[in-house]
Order: C-alpha cells, then structure tokens, then sequence
C-alpha cells in the first residue's frame, strides 16, 4: 500500500471513525481493553444474534493507531458471522506477526502492514480484535 | 546545571530527557557509591566484628543522620529507610493508622493524589470502615486552606497530601495546613516525591507528622527510600515484616522482644547499596543547594510555560502551579500520540494520566503530556521542544 494512502486512511479513520458512539442497549455486549502497556481504553459494544453481528460500535480514548484500526475493524465485521469475523482476525495476526498471510483478504487493514516493525505499536494494532474477541466470548458463555 | 557529572548526557548526546517526575539520572558520584560499596567494601550492615562490617554500619547509621539533616528531623530514630514512597505510604497506613483510626473516623484526601497516596486509605476504608473523602480543590486545581477548612468535621482524624502533586504540579501550603490541623489534633501525612528532590525539606518548621519520598526521584538509586514520622507516632507502628535485623531476642518458649526504632521497622538485611547511593545524592544536592534549584527550576517553568503560548494549538493545564511540572496537549491529539511524535526527536515526556486517575474529574481529561524539569535541564533544551511542538502539523506524518 502507498505511504501516503496509509497514512490518509488512517488518519481520515482517526479523525472520522466509524461508529463510534457510547451504546446503551442492553442487547449490545460490551467490553474493555484497557492496555497495559499504554493509556488506549476503547468500550466495544456488539451485538450478535443467531452467531452474526449485526451491529457494533466503539467509544473511549486511544492513540490514532487503535482509533483507526477499531474504525476499520467495525466496517469490515458487521454483517459478518462471529466465524468469518474471526478468520479475518487470524489473517490480521498473522500480517502483524510477520507469518505468511493473504493481503487480499485483509482490505484497508494492509494499512498496518509495517506495524510490526514498531513492537510498541503492535500492541495498539491488536486491541481492536482482542476486546473484540472479549465480545466474542462473552456471547459464547451466554449463549 | 551540572550536566557533566551526568553520563546518561554523555552516551545519549540528543537525548532531551522531560520526565524526572517519573525518575531522574543519576550523577557519577552516586553510581560511583554503589559500585565502591560492590568492589571495595561489601558486608552487611549490624552484624559482624570485623572491620568490613564496621564500616558498613558507620555509612550506613551515618545516611541516617544525614537525612535527618537533610529533611531536618529532630532525631535519625525518626528515620526508617524503605523502598520508596509508595511503600512508605503503605507502611503508614498499615502499621499505624490501622491501629490509630476506628470505624467512622475520617481521613481526608484530594482527587489529584497519586495512587499511592488513595489505594493504601481505600483499603483501610474497606478493612475497618474509616471514610476517605476529598477537600475540593480551587479553580486551578489546587489545595487551599480556605477549602480544607470547609470540610473539616469532628469525624476528621488524618488529612494525607503530596507537597507537590504530580500533574497539576501545584505546591500546596504545607505549614499552615499542619498549624491548622493540629490546633484541632488532626494528623498530617505528606508525600514527598516530588517535592524533596526539589526543594528544602523542614519537617520542623512545617509541623509534618509523617512524611515519604523516594531516592530515585532525586538523583538517587531505584529500590531505596525514606519514611520519616515523629517519634512519638513512630514508636506505636506495629511492624509489618519480621525476622532478622529487627529482633532483640526470642526463645523456644515464643518469648520474643524487639529492637529499639529504627532498626525494629527494618526488618531482613537492608537495600545497603541503596542507602549508599542514597547517602550521595543527598551531599550532592546538598552541594549546590536545595534552594538554588528550587530558584533554577522555577526560571526553566516560567520560560517553559511563556515560551508554549506562542503555539496556539496547544493547552497547557497547570498554567499557575509554581513547580516545575507542566501538563499540556495538544488540541484534538491523544496525549500518547503527541508522546510519541516527540521521542521521534528524542525528547521523552511522560503521556497518561500518571498514576493520578482521579484528577481527570478536576482537569476534565483523562490524559495528558507531562514535562517535568529538573536541575540539569536547560534553556536550549526548551527551545528545541518549542521548535518540534511547533511543527506539530507534520505529527502525523512523522507517527503514522
């Protein structure tokens, strides 16, 4: 991906995120990740019904990396069923771990293709997909 | 000033180094202590007949001294070393107020102290039912005496402050917050982080009961620190640590007696090397003078802050707080990135809430930058972080 598209899409997604708002609904599952090594605290409310997601938004404060990658996450998961959401998760791990993956799933999220070469910022890359998957687990032990 | 004696400068010759409220660097004369204490002279302290040993207890007993000096003690008994402030708080308030406060009593603190300074009275809250409630601060987030007198009842046994707080940088009226409080037999407990590295410490003069600070914070070794309380209070701390160094003698029969303060508080064999670092920083600030780097600080803060208004994008959140902590952001950037755009051009400065999460209640945001200056800052580095700051249009670019 070009530098300066990089840095525009994440920066317009920082700027303009995607469904991020405070969630009421009780219908929505929330969760925190506050990371340890930084000061991100991002609450993700999704909700799921029949293992598909049919909604979900994000709201708290965070670095313009875990801002924009959240933002992304959102536009690529909803609609999704919970197993789809987390094949595109394990792709997306595989691009920050440096494995072998598959660019053409991951879409916008190749905007962080060199992360990892940030080892601080790996961190902030991930939260996303983990309070996502925080989300995920709630679900499952409620279902 | 100073910068010479200071090898951190010498290896990291670009290195703009702003966060000395997290921790400071250290001067050849204190590594040179730890080292000495390595290589010329290693054994433990209150032991031995030889004269290694000896050696060891006279700078050992001899730091105790001169830290009551230092902080202007009545007695070196009153002096109990630590492994820093946060243990020394925590020692306060389990080995004494525990014992000292019943259920209902009152202990009164501010949304803009640090953890240490809340958890350890939290707990106590939960343990033995005492009240921990706030003195509401003024318009600029400060502690004043008017404020303190508006909340004090008769349930009002302990008021905890730091002299100088660690974001809003504010120094509080001490001395006559203590006159006030003891006329109506009300314990003042200080913590002292910030403030002993960077100004004359009196205990005496300012009437404080209990005090804490850490000698990382100036100039001194990690691991190491200081609980000083009058001696009246002290000898009624029950130890939270038993064993060896602190017993007088004990018996199969579970008779058991324990040392005279200080050593009964200090139980297993002491953090000597830190003492010993300890002991050097100290002569060393001593040196130039706790007031001189009080004067030289607050000149870095005053250019500091006057020099950050010419950026209009920037807020600066502590505007009149006379230490030389000043919290900024930059507007609609998330602290940790503005951080991080600036150890691009290797200057550090602390991002978050600092270990003070409820001040976000007083300042209305929940993180920020923090520069916080110390003697071997200068000018010139001001106007390198003024220059990069004032370029922040490009902070994107340089972080992404």
């Amino acid at each position: 991906m070009d530098n300066e598209f990089r840095r525009e899409l994440i920066i317009d997604n920082c700027r303009n995120p995607f469904h991020k708002k405070e969630v009421k609904d009780k219908e929505f599952i929330k969760a925190n990740t506050n990371n340890e090594s930084c000061i991100d605290n991002v609450d993700l409310y999704v909700k799921v019904k029949d293992g598909i997601i049919v909604d979900a938004y994000f709201d708290g404060e965070a670095c313009a990396i875990t801002t924009s990658a959240t933002s992304i996450m959102l536009k690529n998961i909803i609609g999704k069923s919970v197993d789809d959401a987390r094949n595109l998760m394990q792709e997306y791990y595989k691009m920050i771990n440096e494995e072998e993956y598959d660019s053409s799933k991951l879409g916008e999220f190749n905007a962080y293709q060199d992360i990892s070469k940030q080892a601080s910022r790996k961190k902030c890359a991930i939260l996303p997909f983990q309070t996502l998957e925080k989300t995920f687990k709630i679900y499952e032990s409620e279902k | 000033m100073n910068r010479e004696d200071f090898l951190m400068f010498k290896n990291n010759p670009d290195l703009i180094y702003f966060d000395n409220g997290a921790t400071t660097f250290k001067p050849k004369c204190v590594i040179s202590a730890i080292n000495d204490y390595y290589t010329k002279y290693t054994a433990n302290s209150h032991r031995g007949d030889y004269n290694l040993s000896l050696k060891i207890d006279e700078l050992y007993e001899g730091t105790r001294e001169i830290v009551k000096d230092f902080i202007n003690a009545k007695s070196s008994k009153e002096i109990i070393f630590t492994k820093g402030t946060t243990d020394s708080l925590n020692i306060i308030v389990f080995s004494f107020m525990r014992y000292y406060l019943k259920k209902g009593d009152e202990v009164l603190i501010t949304k803009a102290e640090h953890a240490s300074n809340v958890l350890p009275w939290f707990e106590l809250e939960k343990e033995i039912g005492i009240k921990v409630n706030f003195i509401p601060l003024n318009e600029n987030h400060e502690v004043t005496l008017e404020n303190l007198k508006k909340v004090i009842n008769k349930d009002t046994k302990v008021v905890s402050l730091a002299y100088i707080t660690n974001v809003i940088g504010d120094v509080r009226p001490i001395k006559e917050i203590a006159k006030y409080l003891h006329e109506k037999n009300i314990l003042l407990c200080v913590d002292g982080a910030q403030s002993v590295p960077h100004m004359k410490t009196d205990v005496i003069s300012d009437d404080i009961d209990f005090l804490a600070f850490s000698a990382h914070k100036m100039l001194g070794p990690t691991g190491i620190g200081v609980l000083y309380a009058k001696e009246k209070y002290l000898e009624l701390f029950k130890p939270l640590i038993y064993g060896g160094g602190m017993n007088a003698r004990f018996e199969s029969s579970k008779e058991v007696e324990y040392k005279e303060l200080p050593l009964r508080l200090e139980a297993g064999t002491s953090n000597i090397a830190g003492v010993l670092g300890l002991r050097s920083a100290i002569l060393y600030l001593e040196e130039i003078g706790l007031n001189k780097i009080e004067k030289y600080e607050h000149e870095l803060r005053e250019y500091l802050v006057s020099r950050l208004k010419e950026i209009p994008n920037v807020i600066v959140y502590n505007e009149f707080s006379k230490s030389g902590i000043v919290v900024f952001n930059l507007e609609g950037v998330f602290a940790e990135d503005t951080s991080r755009y600036l150890n691009h051009y290797h200057i550090c400065v602390r991002a978050g809430n600092h270990c003070t999460k409820m001040v976000k209640d007083e300042i209305k945001v929940k993180n920020t930058c923090r520069v916080s200056l110390y003697l071997y800052n200068t000018k010139e580095e001001i106007d390198k972080f003024i220059e990069v700051l004032k370029d922040n249009k490009k902070l994107f670019e340089v972080i992404l």
